[in-house]
């Protein structure tokens, strides 16, 4: 607030200059916002992928990036994409099942708040309770792991996974707790492209001949695809970028963004701060063209929703 | 129809076993004897009791942090954000795209990205408003404008705010009776969901606060997590409970007109 208070003063003083001074006081308006904005978003931004540039003493360098070849970063990295496609793909399957078993239901009925306020609860607030829910259902000793082994298997797939300790505690398992958060997602998000069907094709079809079958294969499907796969796109950037979950359950390493933890957290190496902007780097690379193509794929959905 | 009811049924369970699992957990008393586990409140009777004030207090702290650092990232949502949206629906219809797009950054970026900035960033805001969890409003109100941003557009293209404001203006109110008696009132539904999505994301944060080393909920529950189990989930079933509802409330009174604004001393050092 005070920030806000103070800045926007400061800033008079340039709004000054403009040639009306009606529209240089509504142009005025804009400012604090975007000294926020500019603050707290593009700096840290900046400051993020910036920092894989230069050593710890300021100067530049092209060193850093030696954590490219780093065998374990590589296999992290791969390791964060499989996870991450997955657990997109998965979840849009489910999500949209979910999505077309509501497509009967009243979008204001009481059925559809519940869904729609536990999808957002879970994609957006879960994180490190999400954690907590599955080291209680199949951790050590989670309520499933312990049916298992009342019911005779002791070594089990979930405490015993590839001979490897607690399937939940390994990167494999993080896509059990991951797609509690990804089919949720996927049915706030892909929900409105299943509203945007009309009933009248649904007619069309029937009028010709149709059966339902036909229906779903070649019109609904063709025209949610663009919408079905933006979505899985949407649900992949969400996995990649996650971090409290994995964090809950996972000590070292495994995932990118617990690499970046491991950096920062590093009292031993020298420069951590530089390496972990290099994996930042790496990050908003990856997200870029992620988004990218999110967006081709988002204008051809929007095509059927006018 | 019954199809969709399988599906529905048969994910929904599937769904629900996690939560179970939470609620059964915190109800264990002790390890099963002879395979024979004891239930009982023992572990809620324990989290609230006075005696073990001390054990708790980080949790308590850190729920009283997040609680003020909502308040003021619901401060910068309804003083920065708010009233920019408004000005450029009214005088800069052309920025529209440019806001929404500065907006959604946020879930571009990812946050533990951002978070390698904001570490050196706040070595400056540490200087100047000291080190208190209460800063971190400023890093989570960015990483809440998307949440934030959402539900107002969608109110304000629903409704005509050029129109309303030009009939307003044309019938001789000031700009200030403009905005405060007929574009404000309009927006209520928008700004309500926009105010309790931001608490919800603040009440859920983790990667911010644990890098800056900061108590917040989150953190505090992973603290209390490692050494009383019991205590993490009971407020992580809480949590998850009291945002849910807190969402319904959001898709049910959308019209409701809710006074509810944390009461809090604005204490800023």
């Amino acid at each position: 607030m005070t920030a806000a208070v103070s800045t926007a003063s400061a800033t008079t003083a340039r709004g000054a200059g403009k040639p009306s001074r009606r529209r240089s006081a509504v142009w005025l308006g804009l400012t604090p916002f975007a000294i926020y904005v500019i603050l707290f978003l593009a700096i840290p931004a900046v400051l993020a992928v910036g920092s894989g540039f230069f050593t710890a003493s300021g100067s530049f360098t092209f060193a850093n990036f030696a954590a490219v070849t780093d065998p374990t970063l590589q296999s992290d990295y791969l390791g964060t994409v499989a996870l991450s496609a997955a657990t997109a793909v998965v979840g849009a399957v489910v999500g949209a099942l979910i999505c077309f078993a509501l497509l009967g239901t009243r979008p204001d009925g009481v059925l559809r708040t519940v869904i729609d306020s536990a999808s957002s609860v879970l994609a957006q607030f879960g994180g490190v309770m999400l954690a907590f829910a599955f080291i209680t259902t199949i951790g050590a000793q989670g309520l499933i792991t312990q049916w298992l082994v009342q019911a005779g298997l002791t070594s089990n797939v979930f405490n015993n996974f590839n001979n490897n300790g607690v399937l939940l505690y390994q990167v494999v398992g993080l896509s059990i707790p991951y797609l509690y958060f990804q089919i949720p997602l996927m049915v706030l998000v892909f929900m409105p492209a299943m509203e945007g069907l009309k009933e009248t094709w649904g007619e069309a079809n029937a009028t010709l001949g149709g059966t339902s079958f036909t229906y779903w294969t070649r019109i609904a499907f063709p025209i949610l695809a663009p919408a079905f796969f933006g979505s899985v796109i949407l649900l992949f950037a969400n996995s990649f970028s996650s971090y409290a979950t994995a964090a809950a359950l996972i000590s070292q390493g495994g995932l990118i963004s617990l690499d970046i933890r491991g950096f920062i957290n590093s009292e031993t190496v020298i420069g951590h701060q530089n390496g972990a902007g290099v994996l930042a780097l790496a990050m908003v690379i990856t997200m870029i063209i992620v988004m990218y193509v999110y967006s081709v794929l988002e204008r051809r959905a929007s095509r059927w929703r006018k | 129809m019954t199809s969709r009811n399988i599906i529905l049924i048969v994910i929904g369970v599937i769904m629900i076993v996690p939560i179970l699992s939470m609620i059964q957990f915190t109800l264990r008393i002790g390890q099963p004897v002879k395979g024979v586990q004891q239930y009982g409140f023992q572990h809620y009777i324990d989290v609230f009791n006075p005696a073990n004030e001390a054990t708790y207090d980080p949790l308590f702290q850190g729920v009283q942090n997040s609680l003020v650092i909502a308040f003021f990232t619901v401060l910068i949502i309804l003083v920065l954000l708010l009233p920019t949206m408004i000005l450029i629906e009214l005088k800069f219809p052309q920025f529209r795209k440019v806001l929404e797009f500065v907006c959604l950054i946020p879930i571009t970026i990812p946050t533990v990205v951002l978070v390698v900035g904001f570490i050196p960033a706040y070595q400056t805001v540490a200087q100047i408003f000291g080190s208190t969890p209460y800063t971190l409003a400023f890093a989570i109100g960015v990483i809440c404008l998307p949440y934030a941003f959402r539900p107002i557009a969608t109110n304000l293209a629903a409704i005509e705010v050029t129109t309303l404001s030009e009939a307003a203006r044309s019938l001789g109110a000031s700009w200030f009776e403009v905005m405060w008696r007929v574009i404000l009132p309009n927006l209520r539904r928008g700004i309500l969901s926009a105010v309790l999505l931001t608490v919800a994301v603040v009440l859920g944060e983790y990667t911010i606060a644990s890098f800056l080393s900061q108590t917040t909920f989150q953190t505090a529950l992973f603290l209390i997590q490692q050494t009383d189990p019991y205590a993490g989930v009971i407020f992580a079933v809480l949590a998850l409970v009291f945002v849910f509802i807190l969402l319904v409330l959001i898709g049910r009174l959308g019209t409701f007109r809710g006074g509810r604004r944390p009461r809090r001393k604005s204490k800023v050092s």
